[in-house]
């Protein structure tokens, strides 16, 4: 399990500082797929690059810690200073796009001995890689092809085969298939499912597309301006979203069979500016499993 | 009726490669569309990556000269044999809107400079009638001028850009606006704003679009027409509804169910106590 204890991350730019995530408290279990949802600039990005430890300039933990429950080899815990040597091990990630992130002069099998620690069995490595590509539905000449040579579908499989390699405890995944097509969005996210039912690990999916999360996630985390707005089992949050955000976000993109006049309420909050939905750190379970975040004072007149 | 947009075998064909070894690729095969309409319509066309979607729009704009075939907008024809008018006529009878508004507009110039080159260059307007001509065309996206004077792209969220690029294209006053995945760039839950926008704009200001998307939801919201294209094919075409609430092509059909919705699961999950 994860716990973020009032966990607040800034940026230093210049003379200023500027909070992308201010007081989040929550506590993420073992085994499910969560989603996080919120447009861009809520901080669910930032969110995820400090749960996988990526703490760079200028950005920065300025408040609170983040507890991982894990240990390292040597038997201590893991923390935020240690969790680099857990990176593709028992903690990994899987980007967007996977064109910028597979090295593109290296062959597909040899990205998979490319770790600190494979040194001495790179053979035995190569020979599980293969098969477990295999598994994933690729074919087997993937392992001698460059990544410019497979389609952005068979990428995208590549670079979840080296996240899910190891087997790792957590896996951060940022808008995994935003840049696929829908058929192929399905089937990544099918595999990504399996996996995940195969494994039970914890997933965690970065996505704005509320229909990704309807179908893959166990639990949803709605963010704005840098708080958690509502955080709860999927099932209860879509069924019964406590707050008007997450109520816009759902109600927002249109279906097919459906009429209705959509996205009314988005061109309001847009008109009322970058505070309609804040919130006040602090979450209140209304229903079991199902919490909630209270309007801020300085809200505007739609939250 | 009016003839708004019909294509009579529109071939396109990249050549790749040296000369003596070149590939073939056809991105544009044998298609043929006719859209005729009383009043203003929406015309999507859908497809995966590599369909052939931009291509088609492309050659509509001029972009891409097609290998055979050619197009009408609104009894004009527009691209391949006999196509009659000239750049500036054209441009005032089809504009073009772009996936990504970052690209669309330099960093380097401030937007408003383009909204004006458009007026006086395409529309031939003069300076007073430009300005005016601007400050309507952002008026009717709801926008005003002294929010955008003198700001540059980096001054602007995806969501306030794209309309600033809808109000350029509305300038010369086109009969036909051809917009390639225009909100696919634009945060989720500000999409539908650029959606409603063109729905007011075909209802109100008489303009017709061609809406070109992978996203099969919004193309149900807002279409009169579809056109679902696979592998430079348009394997199923008609009016909007009946293609997709009974769609007759096994890939429609594939694509239809490959649509995460948040009404019904695609296999019955485990839902894991927290």
């Amino acid at each position: 399990m994860i716990r973020l204890n009032d966990l607040k991350i800034s940026y230093r730019i210049g003379g200023r500082t500027i909070d992308a995530v201010d007081g989040v408290t929550l506590t993420i279990p073992d085994g499910c797929i969560v989603g996080i949802a919120g447009e861009s600039g809520s901080g669910k990005s930032t969110l995820m690059k400090a749960i996988y430890g990526d703490i760079q300039h200028p950005m920065y933990i300025s408040r609170g810690s983040i507890d991982y429950d894990l240990s390292a080899a040597d038997g201590r815990p893991v923390t935020t200073e240690t969790i680099r040597q857990e990176w593709f091990k028992t903690i990994s990630y899987v980007p967007q796009s996977s064109m910028n992130s597979l090295n593109p002069v290296i062959r597909i099998g040899k990205q998979f001995t490319d770790f600190p620690g494979t040194g001495s069995n790179k053979r035995r490595v190569l020979e599980k890689a293969r098969t477990y590509l295999g598994k994933l539905g690729l074919p087997p000449g993937v392992m001698e092809s460059y990544p410019h040579q497979l389609s952005g579908g068979m990428r995208q499989r590549v670079m979840i085969g080296l996240a899910t390699f190891f087997q790792p405890g957590l896996i951060i995944a940022d808008e995994p298939t935003t840049a696929l097509d829908v058929v192929v969005q399905k089937e990544i996210l099918m595999l990504l499912m399996e996996l995940q039912e195969e494994m039970n690990n914890t997933i965690l999916v970065v996505s704005h597309d509320m229909g990704v999360h309807y179908q893959v996630t166990h639990k949803m985390l709605i963010m704005y301006a840098g708080r958690v707005v509502e955080y709860g089992d999927t099932e209860s949050v879509f069924a019964d979203p406590q707050h008007a955000y997450t109520k816009m976000l759902i109600d927002s993109l249109p279906t097919i069979g459906d009429d209705s006049m959509r996205g009314v309420i988005a061109s309001a909050a847009g008109a009322g500016g970058d505070r309609a939905f804040r919130v006040e750190p602090g979450l209140f379970e209304v229903k079991p499993n199902h919490f909630v975040a209270r309007a801020a004072a300085n809200a505007g007149v739609l939250a | 009726m009016t003839l708004i947009l019909k294509t009579e075998g529109l071939n396109k064909v990249y050549r790749r490669g040296g000369i003596v070894r070149a590939q073939y690729v056809t991105a544009l095969d044998d298609v043929n569309i006719t859209v005729e309409s009383d009043k203003p319509v929406v015309i999507a066309v859908v497809g995966e990556s590599g369909s052939g979607k931009t291509t088609l729009a492309k050659t509509l704009l001029r972009l891409e000269t097609p290998t055979s075939g050619r197009a009408i907008v609104y009894d004009e024809v527009v691209a391949g044999k006999g196509a009659t008018p000239s750049k500036r006529a054209f441009l005032g009878l089809v504009q073009p809107i772009f996936q990504n508004p970052f690209e669309a507009f330099s960093r380097y110039r401030p937007v408003d400079a383009y909204l004006h080159e458009t007026a006086r260059r395409v529309a031939g307007m003069n300076d007073s009638a430009a300005e005016a001509a601007v400050a309507e065309a952002l008026n009717s996206v709801g926008l005003s001028y002294d929010e955008i004077r003198g700001k540059y792209t980096g001054q602007f969220s995806g969501g306030e850009l794209q309309r600033i690029s809808v109000a350029r294209a509305l300038i010369p006053q086109p009969k036909l606006i051809v917009a390639d995945e225009p909100v696919s760039m634009i945060d989720a839950s500000r999409r539908m704003i650029i959606i409603n926008l063109f729905k007011r704009l075909r209802d109100d200001a008489g303009r017709s679009f061609l809406y070109i998307t992978h996203d099969l939801a919004t193309a149900y919201y807002i279409s009169d027409f579809i056109a679902v294209m696979n592998k430079g094919q348009v394997v199923e075409f008609g009016p909007a509804r009946e293609v997709m609430n009974d769609p007759r092509h096994a890939y429609t059909q594939l694509l239809l169910d490959s649509i995460p919705t948040t009404k019904s699961r695609w296999r019955p999950r485990l839902v894991r106590a927290g």
